[in-house]
């Protein structure tokens, strides 16, 4: 499945990007699974994805928890704990 | 008269007071966050994303207007690149008295810390640049409204 995901702030500076396309497996069917996959993946995922219990997530702009389901997502975003105000 | 807005140049805030009070609320509440020049930092530049931090401030605005009966609500974040002494967040309130009003506008910054897609990034004299991690006490801030 092809899913577009975007990172913000040292997420993205770790992963070098601010938002690709990455064909996902099938097993990945879970926010949680999708950060454990991306730190496996690669050197920068490994990097940016080292400490998931810092990782956020939201699915076509809405914040979820690690369980929310990927199907039928157009875009997930990945980003540490929000700091705004 | 709800007003959201996300803003790359300087908020002025006297002018958005101005327009905010344009109605003659009875009681009007503000909160007016800057940047602080502490340690030497020299730059605070604020990320967001595109689409969807202007739509959580917009979901935020609309929570406390359902919450409280409230006349007018202004909601405006700064983002990119700031100094020591801009202003980064302006929340106003106005009711016809003062506890909706000063009850949105503490609620509007309390969950705008935790809930809306911002992160802070500082630049030191020194060189230094750090990602800002959220403080203690926000969450736990946050969920006294739940």
């Amino acid at each position: 499945m092809a899913l577009n995901i975007a990172y913000f702030s040292w997420v993205r500076e770790r992963m070098g990007v601010g938002d690709e396309t990455l064909d996902i497996p099938k097993n990945v069917g879970d926010v949680g699974t999708l950060v454990a996959w991306l730190a496996a993946r690669d050197e920068r995922g490994a990097l940016a994805f080292a400490e998931p219990h810092r990782i956020r997530a939201a699915i076509d702009g809405v914040m979820i928890g690690p369980d929310a389901p990927l199907s039928g997502a157009r875009e997930v975003a990945l980003f540490p704990p929000v700091t705004g105000g | 008269m709800i007003r959201v807005l996300i803003r790359s140049s300087a908020i002025d805030v006297a002018a958005e007071l101005d327009l905010h009070d344009a109605g003659g609320h009875g009681a009007s509440a503000s909160f007016v966050g800057r940047v602080r020049g502490d340690d030497d930092l020299t730059e605070l530049f604020l990320e967001h994303h595109p689409a969807m931090t202007e739509a959580g401030l917009g979901d935020l605005a609309h929570a406390a207007a359902d919450r409280w009966q409230l006349a007018a609500l202004t909601l405006i974040h700064r983002v990119g690149a700031m100094v020591p002494g801009e202003t980064i967040v302006l929340v106003l309130a106005s009711s016809a008295h003062r506890a909706e009003a000063l009850a949105a506008c503490e609620y509007l910054i309390d969950r705008l810390k935790t809930d809306v897609m911002l992160w802070k990034r500082e630049t030191f004299a020194d060189g230094r640049v750090q990602w800002v991690e959220p403080r203690e006490g926000d969450h736990g801030r946050s969920e006294r409204w739940d």
